[in-house]
Parts: structure tokens; C-alpha cells; sequence
């Protein structure tokens, strides 16, 4: 299976760890992994804060450099979400504006073949125990466009709950929103700014050394808001910690 | 809409105060999670939830497709019952009939059932305008009335208040409007139920003529139907001699038995109940039994301008349940006042855009006023997806486009005070469109990383104010791919 790792603008720039584990994850896994040079923004900010028409020839350039493999696997739920559930509406958006089916037929062969990463593992491969060993206390974040744009259901909590040496606790509160939002964070600093300190306080309250979740864009966010409150927790990506092994355990 | 709200501050800055009022966050915080767990058990109950939800989708939406024929047979139907029709353009039209409609009564005082519509034009202080005093009966809007307030929730517009707060209000302010609290009222609830029951018993006997609103109204029979908890509603729309309601256009079912579906998942979603206390319905006039006469006040108020959105119509679908205020997270650390309009919280977003057009500065901002986190969209039981509409609007500010505005189609220009970010949303798909300007980017920022300030300037500034910026890696990701596995890129 040719799979092509799309790690987001994001991730590329500030986290490239969360790629290096992404990597080190799913060739352990067996699975051959190309990461094409080209790739550079799904067009998510572009599109959620009113410019469509910017977004769209990211999102061309997106189907031209991935349309070719079989599977497209991000580390982000977001980027996921806008592939699978907004290119199909844009190509609609296009075809109403009388444009006709050219968007929405450059588009559509990339948005069944993109993954969240524990959709990939947990659907395409079939595996919940990846092999990972991760001797901390985890408690999990479902990020929104995670939970309700792609329905990530309880895999990502399945995955982590078979990581040998970890402890999994609940999280207070976790389907309300971190308070990031894209450009919401600094279009509305104030209310973001109390939803990620409310985030951030019920976190703390279940005594976990790790907030993880499958979005660096929140965690970003909770993180940041962690550091200004002093709190002893950190930010994790979930690859992170499913990458993480006896051998060459991640902090 | 009303002019009540003109001149409100962007919604940023009015959600300042309410974010960093610790008693209004509290109180808000409380109502809402309360309501919400409540919610989802109430809805948990329901084995076939999704078809009830698709259900009051397709009834709503093929009703707004065909209105037009609708709104005729509504018409005929109500005057075949012995009401009478008039039609509102807008919100001072519906203002003036009320008004008139009144005065030809001979009558100063009105009693009012809730109303979303007539809060929405400002009846109350239009018709206070012409000497006529309009009492509000619902407890909540008693509250928000007596306190000079405006209300700050779809359903209960006084959740904003705690139980002490009411109290002071009642003792304070009950008098000036008719029977005074009790000596020595205290804060209990059934105290307070008790003080608010005796104030309004002495209006609803006295009173001529009733005002209200209404959830639906059923083109087949010209039926007009009122939910309610209370039955204050219930009084009003039986004790007065004439009876004047004013309803949205959008308010139409077909048929009683597409009634059946809302009557369902209405409840639910707004108080959490299987079934409201009270539903009454009425049609038209019957000699010895309610109101002899009765006028319905049909108002448009930029609803058949949304109508001509594609993207934007389905906020038409709302049946006003008020589930997507109570679950939405930036609601309920800004509370209902931030939103400048009668319509608080994510419907609220992006109803009154539509109604009022983008204009003002609260208008253009409340499609901003959202983390699009989706919860709204999940809960509503007519399937508003209202983190679309959301972004639709917010291209409508910054990118202009075709809107419908009292009819007529204009394009509307993108809106001043966005030139920096269309800038830099512009370079940003330069870039991202030639990924080597990208890389180079990437490197330079990587190559600087030691400069960079922990603080940000300019727009940056309101994110590093209460969080701080990662730190960016020596290396992009892409780069050290291209060193580690440079020869294996070829597609
Ligand atoms: S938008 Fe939906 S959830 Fe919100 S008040 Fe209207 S019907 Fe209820």
C-alpha cells in the first residue's frame, strides 16, 4: 500500500517530532511511508475564517500532490476533517455558483482515501495494541473537529488504553471545547482564553502527568495556557506516546 | 430588527465584562450544565431520535420551499375562522398595527404571553411610545422587565440573575407595576413563584387585551400553538376580549400532524421535559368561549431575505428550543447580552447577521463569535448545521458577495477592517501554493528561532496576552526528511 503521510502545515513547522513519531510508528507497523515534498496547507484556516475562494486552490494543489496514493494518514483531526467533510462541500459550493464539476471532481478522490491517525490504525490496519510502552499517567482530550467532524468514537482511547505501563483518566468535561478555534483564539482572546483555562483546570483535576490529544493546533492552545498557569502537566501528541517503546521510550 | 441594540460594541469587546464577571460566570455555568445533562438524558430516552430530528428537517425545510403557498392557505384558513391577517414588512410596520390594533380597543394595557417575535421588533417600547403599557407575564420576563434588563436567553432570559438577585428585584421594583412583593419575601423558589403568582393574577383579570406570539402555526386549520411551562400563556390567550399575535412568517407547519414531530423533540431540547406542562392551541374566534376578536400579525423582518441564501436559510428551520445556547461553550463564558440582539448564542450568530443585515459592527462580528466546535449543530433537533452558516457569513464579511436585502439582490462589498488579515491570508496561500517560498520561510523561521520575542505584537498580541507561543524546532520537519530520506521523495 502506497500511504502518503500528510502532516500539515503546522505540525511541519513546529512539530516535527509528531511526524518523526508518526513515521516511526507506522513503519514498525510495517506500513511504507512517503512523505511528499510538495504538500503545504489543506486550506483550513483559509476556509474557516471566510475565504473559500483562497482555500481552493490549496485544496487542489492538496489532491494533486496526494491524489495518487492509496491512503493519505494525518496527525490531525482537524486537517482530516476539512479534507473529509469540507473539500465535498466546496465542490458543491462551486458547482452552485455555476462553476460547474471541475472543483468537486479534482477533489473527490482524496477525500475517502484520508485518514485521522487512529482511524487508520484502528480501521485500515485493524490494530488497537501498536506495540507502545509509555509508563505515565494520560488523560485524553477529544478534540471537536475529531470527535464530531470525523467521529473518532473511543479509538483514540482504545489505542491508548493498550500502551503497556500507561494509566488512562478521565477527563472532566472532555467533549467541551479547548477554546482554540483557529483564528477564534485571537479574534475572541478573551472567552478563548477562559474555555482554555477551564480546559486546562479540569485537566489538572484528574492528577495526570499527560494531556494528550490528536491535534497539535489544541494543544498548542492548552499548552500555552498550561505554561502561563504553571501547571505541572504537559502537552502531548497521541503519536507521541504510540510511537513511544521499551527500546526507545518518548518522554 | 429592533433598534434596541443599535450602536453595541463589536462582540469581543462586549463579551469582556461578562467573561471576567465571576458571579454572571457562575451562574451561567450553573444553569446551563444543569440543563444540558438534563437534555441528553431526556433525549437519551428517545430510541428513534435521529429520524424525529431528520423528520422536523424535511418538514421545515419543505415548508420554507413552498411559504409562498403556505402563508396563502394560512391566511384563508385564519380569516375562515373569524381571525383576521395583516402582514409586516418590518419590524416598525408590525409596530404600528399592534399599536393601532390597540388603541382601537380604547384600552392602555396589555397583557403579554413570551414572545420571541415581538421582543425581536420592540413592541413593548413601541407600544410605550404611544401611552400603552405592555406587561410581560412569563416569570422570566417579569424579572427581566422589572429589572429594566434585557433578556440574555431564548428560553430563559433571566438566567443570567441568581435567586438573591431576583428577590432584591421584586422587592424593589414590584410596586411601581401593580401588587407589591410580600413583606419580608425570601429567595426560596416557591417564595418567589408565590410573589410573581400574585402580581400577575391581578393583570390577567383586568385585562383587556392579550399579545403573544406563537411555537408553530398550522396552515391547514389557521391554528395557532403556544408551549409553554407555566401557564401564565394559557391565561392571557383565554381571559382577554381581543387577542393580537405576532408571528415570524418561518413559523408555518402544514399540517396538525406535522405537529407531532416538534411536540416531540421541542420539549426535550429546550427544558429537558417528555412533555411541556402546557400546550394550547386556538383558531380563530368562538362566540361565549376566549377572545371575540383576534388579529394575526404575520412579520417578515428580513426573513424572506434569508430565505434567498442558500447556505444561510436552514437558521429558518429554528423551532427556538434554545438547546445550542445551553451546550455552546462561548455562551456561556460571554453570556446572552454580548450578542446585541434578542437572539443570544450560536443561533443567535447566525440569525441576527441575517435578519439585520452585516452592517454594524456587532452584526459583523458575531459570525467570529464561535470556536466551531460543532456542539451547537449536534444538539439541535432541526439540524441547523450552524458552524456552517457560520463560515458562510464570515465569507459574506470578508469577501462580500450576492446577498437578498428587502427583496431586491445586491452585492455587498467585503468589509473594511480586514485588509491586514486578507493580506495576510493572501501571502499565506502564495505561499502555500509554492512550496519552495514555504520552506524557505520555515527556515528562516527555524534559523531566527533564538529572536523570537515570548510576546507577540499587533493582532498576535491578544494570543501570547494569556498563553505562550511554542517554541519553534531547528528543523521543519520537511527538511529533515529531505536529509534523512532524501532520495526516497520520488513519486
Ligand atoms: S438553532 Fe436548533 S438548537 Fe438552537 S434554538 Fe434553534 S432549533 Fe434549538
Amino acid at each position: 500500500m502506497r500511504v502518503a503521510l500528510f502532516l500539515t502545515c503546522v505540525n511541519d513547522t513546529l512539530y516535527p517530532d509528531t511526524g518523526r513519531a508518526v513515521l516511526k510508528l507506522l513503519t514498525r507497523l510495517g506500513v511504507d511511508v512517503d512523505f511528499p515534498m510538495d504538500q503545504t496547507c489543506c486550506g483550513q484556516a483559509h476556509y474557516n475564517t471566510g475565504y473559500r475562494h483562497q482555500a481552493e486552490p490549496l485544496a487542489r494543489h492538496f489532491s494533486d500532490v496526494f491524489g495518487e496514493y492509496e491512503a493519505i494518514v494525518t496527525p490531525s483531526g482537524s486537517c482530516g476533517a476539512m479534507v473529509r467533510e469540507l473539500y465535498p462541500r466546496m465542490g458543491e459550493r462551486a458547482r452552485a455558483e455555476g462553476r460547474g464539476d471541475t472543483l468537486a471532481k479534482t477533489l473527490a478522490p482524496v477525500v475517502p482515501k484520508t485518514y485521522e491517525l487512529t482511524e487508520f490504525l484502528v480501521d485500515v490496519l485493524g490494530v488497537t495494541d501498536v506495540g507502545a510502552y509509555y509508563p505515565h499517567t494520560v488523560t485524553y482530550h477529544p478534540t471537536c473537529h475529531g470527535l464530531r467532524s470525523l467521529g473518532l468514537g473511543d479509538r483514540p482511547r482504545r489505542l491508548l488504553q493498550a500502551v503497556k505501563g500507561l494509566e488512562l483518566r478521565e477527563l472532566p468535561g472532555a467533549d467541551e471545547c479547548c477554546g482554540f478555534g483557529g483564528t477564534f483564539a485571537v479574534k475572541n482572546p478573551d472567552v478563548s482564553a477562559a474555555m482554555g483555562t477551564d480546559k486546562v483546570r479540569s485537566a489538572e483535576s484528574t492528577g495526570a502527568e499527560v494531556l494528550c490529544a490528536a491535534d497539535n493546533s489544541c494543544l498548542m492552545h492548552i499548552g500555552g495556557t498550561m505554561a502561563r498557569l504553571s501547571t505541572a502537566m504537559r502537552p502531548v501528541h497521541i503519536a507521541e506516546i504510540l510511537a513511544s517503546t521499551e527500546e526507545e521510550p518518548s518522554a | 430588527m429592533s433598534g434596541t441594540f443599535v450602536g453595541m460594541p463589536a462582540f469581543p469587546e462586549a463579551a469582556h465584562d461578562a467573561v471576567n464577571n465571576r458571579t454572571l460566570r457562575g451562574n451561567l455555568r450553573h444553569a446551563t450544565h444543569t440543563i444540558r445533562a438534563k437534555r441528553a438524558k431526556a433525549v437519551a430516552e428517545v430510541s428513534d431520535w435521529a429520524a424525529l430530528r431528520e423528520a422536523g428537517k424535511q418538514i421545515k425545510d419543505h415548508t420554507l420551499r413552498h411559504l409562498d403557498r403556505y402563508l396563502v392557505q394560512l391566511e384563508e384558513s385564519v380569516t375562515a375562522a373569524g381571525g383576521t391577517v395583516h402582514w409586516a414588512a418590518d419590524a416598525d410596520e408590525a409596530n404600528r398595527i399592534v399599536t393601532r390594533l390597540v388603541k382601537e380597543t380604547g384600552e392602555t394595557e396589555v397583557v403579554k404571553v413570551k414572545s420571541m417575535a415581538t421582543q425581536e421588533i420592540a413592541l413593548n417600547e413601541a407600544l410605550e411610545a404611544e401611552g400603552i403599557r405592555a406587561y410581560e407575564t412569563d416569570l422570566a420576563e417579569l424579572i427581566v422587565q422589572l429589572g429594566k434588563d434585557r433578556p440574555s436567553h431564548i428560553l430563559v432570559p433571566a438566567i443570567h440573575r441568581n435567586r438573591g438577585e431576583i428577590r432584591d428585584i421584586f422587592r424593589s421594583e414590584m410596586g411601581a407595576w401593580g401588587r407589591p412583593a410580600p413583606e419580608g419575601l425570601t429567595d426560596t423558589p416557591a417564595e418567589l413563584a408565590d410573589a410573581a403568582r400574585l402580581h400577575l393574577r391581578e393583570k390577567f383579570l383586568r385585562a383587556k387585551v392579550g399579545v403573544s406570539g406563537a411555537n408553530f402555526m398550522v396552515a391547514e386549520t389557521g391554528t395557532l400553538v403556544v408551549v409553554e411551562s407555566e401557564g401564565n400563556g394559557r391565561m392571557c390567550l383565554t381571559l382577554p376580549e381581543t387577542l393580537i399575535s405576532v408571528v415570524g412568517i418561518e413559523k408555518i407547519v402544514p399540517t396538525w400532524q406535522d405537529l407531532e414531530v416538534f411536540l416531540q423533540t421541542l420539549p426535550r431540547s429546550s427544558t429537558a421535559e417528555r412533555m411541556n406542562p402546557y400546550t394550547s392551541t386556538w383558531t380563530g374566534t368562538t362566540d361565549g368561549d376566549g377572545p371575540r376578536t383576534f388579529h394575526l400579525v404575520l412579520l417578515d423582518n428580513g426573513r424572506t431575505d434569508t430565505l434567498a441564501d442558500e447556505v444561510g436559510r436552514q437558521a429558518l428551520r429554528c423551532i427556538r428550543c434554545s438547546a445550542c445556547l445551553n451546550v455552546c461553550p462561548v455562551y456561556e463564558r460571554a453570556g446572552g447580552h454580548a450578542y446585541g440582539s434578542v437572539y443570544p448564542g450560536p443561533i443567535g450568530a447566525i440569525l441576527s447577521p441575517q435578519l439585520r443585515g452585516t452592517a454594524s459592527e456587532i452584526d459583523a462580528s458575531l459570525p467570529y463569535a464561535s470556536s466551531l466546535c460543532g456542539a451547537c449543530y449536534e444538539v439541535c433537533p432541526v439540524a441547523i448545521d450552524i458552524p456552517e452558516v457560520l463560515v458562510h457569513l464570515r465569507e459574506r464579511i470578508v469577501e462580500g458577495g450576492p446577498v437578498t436585502r428587502e427583496g431586491a439582490k445586491v452585492v455587498l462589498k467585503p468589509a473594511k477592517g480586514h485588509a491586514a488579515e486578507r493580506a495576510a491570508m493572501r501571502g499565506a496561500r502564495w505561499a502555500f501554493s509554492h512550496p519552495g517560498a514555504l520552506r524557505a520561510g520555515q527556515r528562516l523561521a527555524s534559523r531566527t528561532r533564538r529572536f523570537h520575542p515570548r510576546t507577540l505584537p499587533g493582532p498576535g498580541k491578544a494570543w501570547s496576552a494569556s498563553r505562550d507561543l511554542p517554541e519553534v524546532p531547528a528543523e521543519p520537519f520537511r527538511d529533515w526528511w529531505q536529509r534523512t530520506h532524501g532520495g526516497k521523495d520520488a513519486k
